[in-house]
């Protein structure tokens, strides 16, 4: 329990799919200058990552890992098919997107009309196969803990994408030195958001793996302070969006 | 130049400045930024992009009229994703360690959307030779940013080029160092690398003002 906890807390914040390993870019800035169609593309996002990442958990560990598959007998069980996982990771996801995107529109018109447009740009979402990609880099143990991985990091994703959509609602009220306006200023802003979010990566509890920074030199003391400085603007922000979001 | 005619020729020069990929169309922003950190591993990037990018364009070209248009996404997704696990296995062999620092951006490059972009936008509707000059014009100023940024980042981040140090030791304090300058180790965390893009368009869009967004 304690360790899905912490998967969980961790892939939203900490290892935040667009703040921390730039993700989902594309869509992020395309999508992103409306709350109501950041919201849908947000949630199609999660719904798609917490399919795709559990059934790309299972051909890893059945089908591409070295050894795995040894369930088809001892003969079969020095063959290492990793280097398929490319091919084979997306083509789940383009087919599941499609058999999602049917489904959907069968069984619930409704969720269709606020998803429908957005799942077929999904298949060529960084943010998804980019789940998939570190799921397996990160040997996570279980089914269980790939599903979790999956919504969770969908779930930062909504966040991130939810949060730069009301910035950018706001901030076409503001007067924006005029090269800046729309693609530049939405850059530095989320990179001051993405500064923020460097902030959580204290959050991380008695863990099994240890933080990336090595001994901290007096470069990096030095990075904390400025990264201080920084996260108090970029906090200002956050705190903005969150009462947008909340006014809404 | 005799080789191409001005037509062409502006297929490679235009995507180097006015028609950017990552500035201007704002595409294949997902892979650039993580791993601009280092100038090699921008460079290593640059011209996967380069390659996967060039023949990817070719082939889809000659593909474009057998190609039903309801599967085109997935026909082109496995083009890409033969040409991603071509570059990830060479460079696993010959560069290993650049592909670990790489890790899973190699990888992300099926779905980097200057690749698809392409392929929609241009391969479908031009011939091969055409296809394969945008190709690499387009993949030349995607690797002009990520040179850029990585130079930037590395340079004032770590005081190296290469890995080769530029500026002086920073221990022994010699050179740049002697006299008091610091590394800052804010251009070294990944957010920084949206900012230096920013910077970029700022700069870019403040001498072409004919590329201003509408507010």
């Amino acid at each position: 329990m304690l360790e899905h906890l912490e998967l969980f807390f961790k892939s939203i914040f900490i290892d935040n799919m667009v703040f921390a390993v730039f993700l989902g870019m594309c869509s992020y800035l395309a999508v992103s200058k409306k709350v109501s169609t950041a919201v849908g593309l947000g949630a199609a996002v999660i719904f798609v990552l917490g399919v795709t990442v559990p059934l790309n958990w299972l051909l890893d560990q059945y089908l591409l890992r070295d050894g795995a598959l040894a369930w088809l007998g001892p003969e079969y069980a020095d063959y290492n098919l990793g280097f398929l996982s490319f091919i084979l990771f997306i083509a789940t996801i383009a087919t599941m997107v499609q058999l999602v995107e049917i489904v959907v529109e069968k069984f619930s018109p409704s969720l269709y009309n606020s998803l429908g447009i957005f799942l077929p740009l999904i298949a060529v979402n960084c943010a998804i196969l980019g789940g998939s990609l570190f799921m397996q880099t990160r040997d996570i143990p279980n089914i269980g803990l790939a599903f979790n991985y999956g919504i969770s990091s969908g779930i930062g994703w909504f966040l991130a994408i939810l949060a730069i959509a009301a910035i950018r609602e706001k901030i076409r009220y503001s007067n924006v030195p005029a090269p800046l306006r729309g693609l530049g200023i939405t850059f530095i802003i989320t990179g001051l958001m993405g500064i923020g979010f460097q902030s959580f990566g204290g959050m991380l509890t008695g863990d099994n793996e240890p933080p990336e920074e090595s001994a901290p030199t007096t470069a990096e003391v030095k990075q904390k302070e400025e990264k201080d400085i920084k996260k108090e603007i970029a906090e200002d922000d956050k705190a903005v969006s969150y009462n947008e979001v909340l006014n809404k | 130049m005799a080789l191409l005619s001005k037509k062409d020729a502006s297929l490679i020069s235009d995507p180097l400045a006015d028609n950017n990929p990552i500035t201007i169309q704002v595409l294949g922003i997902c892979s650039a930024l993580a791993i601009t950190a280092e100038l090699k591993a921008s460079v290593v990037m640059a011209i996967s992009v380069m390659f996967v990018l060039g023949v990817g364009n070719v082939v889809i070209s000659l593909m474009r009229n057998v190609i039903p248009s309801k599967i085109r996404i997935i026909v082109q997704l496995i083009v890409v994703a033969t040409l991603v696990i071509i570059v990830d296995q060479v460079l696993k062999a010959f560069a290993y360690e650049l592909s670990k620092t790489l890790s899973v951006f190699v990888g992300l490059i099926i779905t980097n959307c200057i690749i698809m972009g392409r392929f929609e936008a241009f391969a479908l509707g031009n011939g091969p030779w055409r296809s394969f000059l945008d190709g690499i014009g387009n993949s030349l100023g995607y690797g002009i940013i990520l040179v850029i940024v990585g130079f930037f980042r590395e340079l004032l981040g770590s005081g190296t080029l290469f890995g080769y140090p530029v500026l002086g030791d920073p221990i022994e304090k010699t050179g740049l160092y002697a006299l008091g300058y610091e590394n800052n180790g804010f251009m070294i965390i990944p957010p920084a690398a949206l900012i230096v893009v920013g910077i970029i368009i700022w700069v870019q869009r403040s001498r072409n003002r004919a590329l201003i967004e509408e507010a």
